[in-house]
């Protein structure tokens, strides 16, 4: 599975506001579903996503059960300096998914 | 004389009953009944989940399978010059079979005949992902049915089948998508039925999945026995479907609610 759709600008100008989107593949199973057999589907989400800009850390979300599969956020952040966003995506069975984008700040 | 007079009565009024196709100028996508975020959601390739599947079809097309050893890539090359448009004339006539054939049953036949591979299951990872990949190089392309006349029963039968009451609530297609596309159902659009964007990433599916099973969703909500997956009467329905919406652009892969 493709791992992860990532919208960052490419550029931008110093002190600017940009927006990051992400968006990565998972399934999402909430842990409260049952098979026809009635058996419960065990819980497989993420549960955590950060973003470090050059190294530090600039968002941090939890996830939780409700949240759809595939899931997709967005935030913003100011643009200081030329370097790269790191994300990483980490959740039950030991998921983990990293990606990266680059900005270059004018 | 008065007798001539009725008969034209009753073909003008069979005439009416069956003039409530939609016309040319009226047709819709179902895009253009989808609140602003899903709309949005689908023009963003970043923020439209289906663009996950088209990335991971693009892999496979590239990767040799079977005892052929062959990929996709290998007998068609650059997917961007080879498949464009192809999505846009199917389903189409397999001299073989002797029928009609849609996207996932051609792709599985090229598996099976020429890279001797195990035919992937319907609604499989696999098989979404390439048909979303080969379908997404027609996009903003017009669905163009190539008119083949050995096409024309099938296509006789699928509109047939579009326009015949069935099930417990005892609907036929066209009912709701030709009658009633301006209404809604409880708080959603009942939309024309156009299949634009198939293979489609829906909300409520929470995943990509394909036209047969949207009619079989569509047929199983009439209270009817759905037809199983790879039978030649969702190939036909496909097929009056496609015509029906000749000359609206392909939107693969589309969102929708």
């Amino acid at each position: 599975m493709a791992s992860a759709l990532i919208n960052v600008p490419k550029r931008a100008k110093r002190g600017d506001v940009v927006e990051i989107r992400v968006l990565t593949s998972h399934i999402m199973e909430p842990g409260y579903r049952r098979t026809a057999a009635g058996d419960v589907i065990p819980r497989n989400i993420i549960t955590s996503f950060t973003c470090r800009y050059n190294g530090s850390e600039i968002f941090r979300a939890d996830l939780f059960p409700a949240i759809s599969a595939n899931p997709y956020l967005s935030f913003f952040t100011t643009a200081t300096e030329s370097g790269t966003f790191d994300f990483e995506w980490i959740g039950d069975n030991g998921f983990s998914q990293t990606a990266s984008a680059p900005i270059t700040v004018e | 004389m008065r007798t001539a007079y009725a008969i034209i009565a009753l073909l003008l009024a069979v005439m009416h009953a069956h003039a409530t196709e939609i016309p040319q100028a009226q047709r819709r996508s179902g895009y253009s009944f989808m609140s602003p975020d899903s709309k949005a959601m689908q023009d963003d390739d970043t923020s439209n989940p289906g663009m996950l599947w088209v990335l991971d079809g693009e892999a496979i097309w590239n990767k040799p399978v079977g005892t052929a050893n062959k990929a996709c890539a290998d007998c068609h090359g650059d997917a961007t010059a080879s498949m464009r448009g192809v999505a846009a004339r199917y389903p189409a006539f397999d001299e073989a079979l002797g029928r009609p054939v849609d996207l996932e049953q051609r792709i599985n036949l090229c598996r099976t005949e020429r890279q001797q591979a195990p035919a992937l299951d319907y609604e499989s990872h696999d098989l979404l992902a390439l048909t979303a990949f080969i379908a997404h190089q027609s996009r903003g392309m017009p669905i163009a049915p190539v008119g083949d006349p050995q096409l024309a029963p099938f296509l006789a039968k699928g509109r047939e089948l579009f326009m015949q009451r069935q099930g417990q609530l005892n609907l036929a297609c066209a009912n709701c998508h030709d009658d009633d596309w301006d209404k809604h159902l409880a708080g959603s659009a009942i939309t024309q039925g156009q299949p634009t964007g198939y293979p489609m990433y829906r909300l409520e599916w929470q995943t990509l999945g394909s036209l047969s099973r949207r009619l079989r969703g569509c047929i199983t909500g009439i209270r009817a026995q759905a037809f199983s997956y790879g039978s030649p009467e969702l190939v036909e329905l496909e097929l009056y479907l496609m015509s029906r919406a000749a000359g609206m652009p392909v939107e693969t892969p589309a969102v929708r609610p």
